[in-house]
């Protein structure tokens, strides 16, 4: 992967009426990454990917692509294509006349429409799929279809609207692997759009997390995991559990926090987000993961506190206990693996809890 | 024959509607056709069978005059309807955002009115002291009235397709209404500007709609029977009206329905044609 930026988001606004959709939103995108917009429903992401393909134009900011201002350029003089959410099949064409739609506009021979629609087809596993009709195709099949038809036009960004949210589970999760794998291999810039957090996270190499209209967060899914800049990030991405904590103690690169429920420790000053003031700590974050119930007696962990399980519920490869830590008035998640021998402990057990200084996250 | 449930619940739901299609559409249509192969003999039928009717009106100069005149008509004002009702329907389909029933209801204000009324409106629009008659005179553009703008064949295609326009806005607005909006998106995405969209995604996905105001308006005028007579003058005449005199005032039955069935069979043949034209037009869209 390059670094250098394909589309730079800089100022943007968007308002529908009295609705802001977008509020001033910064982003950069750089070639060949696999860039998802992530959030709840109705923050803005499809509003920001119109934005870029040209469907609308922002208020306020401006969008560039390939270094060049796309102010007043419509969407049919855009180096981007779409796969919509509904896919957009024309239904009255067969399958190659809709991936050749867009060539037939360009200098191309009948000959070399032909080779390279057929091979974005093969791209898409769907080879000698081009003389059916659009109605005979099933879900799958019709989301390969809208992107064969976007990737055969070579744009330099490929935009794509939840493509996956209208499959199933199965179908999903084996497109998310497929969908990476094809983008890897072609190596154009794609932008995902999508309300599904484990997607984004399986699928991208930077998420941009928006809430109502502005970016909370622009990261790896790695960084967007282990160190959330907001509870909000925090609790949209995976589980996070919250305790109450304060800074003691500010020295020079160190920050010692006291949180009751674990006990006092000592972290980088590094922990605290980008931009957060240290005085105003007062939670803590940590991952299910990051906690572990210690069966064995044996079993020693960077730090220890003691609790009480107060609920269990079992998913096959792993166990979620609810614990009760001291003075918390929440339970507490942990995910412990269910490894060979290891028996669940009942609601009511005492037991002693690990954890590491570096899984701790803090937020104000 | 034993049913299943849901056949046996088919059959019962479309029984009544059927047998009233029976009696009301099935009955006369074949007493039209056995009419037509009778003869009529001064006051008593002749119940020989018999092509002598058909043979005098397809042999005949009359015929074959109406026939050719009626289809033109109607070709005129299928023609000029569905071009006149397509942007129209495109407009309400596409540019109107809220109230699209308000325009709707709009549009069919003149159907509150009666078919003969408004006949009789345009007789007094385009009439010897009618109103553009009267207005031109009045703004100085001529000197006496035009005659020449009523009780002729454009008098009738004008009247006929004002008549017929809100049943061809409808179809072509539902078909419109029909189309997914992200497909004319992906049109513009794939690089189509505003006409090329029209041409390769637009009309042929409008062209079910456009087809059946096609239908709707040619089969019904071609036999219309009340704008020619109104209208018309003597060289606006049609082919229904040979056929009422036929019935009426020539006392002869067998020749009116042989010449209704021998109309008949062409505006089918037509209407299949037109039909299959505009399948192969539309693509596969369904
Ligand atoms: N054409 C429009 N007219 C008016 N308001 C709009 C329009 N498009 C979007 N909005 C508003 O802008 C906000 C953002 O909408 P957007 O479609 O971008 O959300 P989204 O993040 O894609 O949500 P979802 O996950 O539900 O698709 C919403 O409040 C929506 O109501
Ligand atoms: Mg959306």
């Amino acid at each position: 992967m390059t670094q250098n930026a394909i589309i730079e988001i800089e100022g943007v606004s968007k308002a529908f009426g009295a609705v802001t959709a977008l509020n001033g939103v910064d982003a950069t995108i750089r070639e060949g990454e696999f860039f998802s917009l992530l959030g709840p429903s109705g923050c803005g992401k499809t509003t920001l990917l119109r934005l870029i393909a040209g469907f609308d134009e922002p208020t306020d900011g401006t969008v560039v692509i390939a270094g060049q201002s796309m102010a007043g350029i419509p969407a049919n003089k855009r180096p981007t294509n779409m796969v919509f959410q509904s896919y957009a099949i024309f239904p009255h064409l067969s399958v190659a006349d809709n991936v050749g739609y867009g060539l037939k506009r360009k200098q191309m021979s009948r000959e070399e429409i032909n080779r390279a629609v057929t091979d974005a087809l093969a791209m898409v596993d769907l080879a000698g799929y081009g003389n059916r009709a659009a109605h005979e195709l099933s879900g799958g099949q019709r989301q390969r279809v809208a992107l064969a038809r976007a990737l055969v036009m070579k744009p330099k960004v490929v935009l794509l609207d939840e493509p996956l949210s209208a499959l199933d589970k199965k179908l999903r999760e084996q497109m998310q692997v497929e969908l990476r794998q094809l983008q890897q291999q072609i190596g154009i810039t794609f932008i995902l759009v999508t309300h599904d957090q484990e997607e984004a996270l399986i699928m991208s190499d930077r998420i941009a997390v928006l809430f109502e209209g502005e970016i909370a967060q622009l990261d790896t899914p790695e960084v967007l995991y282990r160190r959330p800049v907001s509870k909000r990030v925090a609790s949209f991405i995976g589980v996070m559990n919250f305790l109450p904590a304060t800074i003691t103690a500010k020295a020079k690169g160190a920050l010692a926090v006291d949180i009751p429920s674990l006990g006092k420790v000592s972290l980088a000053a590094g922990h605290a987000p980008e931009g957060l003031d240290p005085a105003s700590v007062s939670t803590i974050g940590v991952r299910p993961e990051m906690l572990t119930i210690l069966f064995d007696d044996a079993e020693k962990a960077e730090c220890e506190t003691t609790g009480e399980v107060t609920a269990t519920s079992y998913c096959g490869d792993m166990t979620y206990y609810s614990v009760l830590l001291p003075k918390a008035d929440e339970a507490v998640t942990i995910s412990m693996r269910n490894t060979a021998g290891r028996s669940i402990v009942p609601a009511g057990t005492k037991v002693r809890v690990g954890w590491g200084v570096e899984s701790v996250v803090l937020f104000d | 024959m034993i049913l299943s449930r849901e056949s046996r619940q088919g059959l019962t739901l479309i029984s009544p509607p059927f047998l009233y299609a029976i009696l009301m559409l099935a009955a006369p249509m074949v007493m039209v056709v056995t009419f037509s192969f009778w003869t009529q003999n001064y006051l008593d039928l002749d119940r020989t069978p018999t092509f002598a009717n058909y043979r005098e009106a397809w042999t005949g100069e009359i015929f074959r005059v109406l026939m050719l005149r009626s289809l033109m008509i109607s070709f005129f004002v299928t023609t000029v309807t569905v071009l006149l009702a397509f942007p129209i329907a495109y407009f309400l389909s596409f540019h109107v955002k809220r109230q699209k029933a308000l325009w709707l209801f709009l549009i069919t204000i003149p159907f509150w009115t009666s078919y003969l009324l408004r006949i009789f409106l345009w007789k007094v629009i385009l009439g010897y002291n009618g109103v553009l008659n009267s207005a031109l005179m009045g703004l100085g553009l001529i000197d006496e009235p035009l005659d020449f703008i009523l009780y002729n064949v454009p008098a009738v295609i004008i009247t006929l397709a004002h008549a017929w326009a809100p049943f061809a806005i409808l179809p072509i607005f539902v078909a419109l209404e029909r189309i997914d909006r992200s497909l004319l998106e992906a049109a513009e995405d794939l690089g189509d500007g505003p006409v090329r969209r029209f041409l390769r995604v637009t009309l042929p996905l409008a062209m079910p709609g456009v087809l059946a105001s096609t239908l709707i308006v040619f089969i019904p005028t071609v036999g219309d029977f009340v704008t020619p007579r109104l209208v018309g003058g003597p060289d606006g005449v049609m082919i229904a009206n040979l056929i009422q005199v036929y019935f009426s005032k020539a006392n002869n039955a067998p020749l009116a329905t042989a010449l209704a069935v021998s109309s008949m069979l062409i505006v089918a043949s037509i209407s299949l044609v037109i039909f299959l034209i505009g399948r192969k037009i539309g693509g596969r869209t369904q």
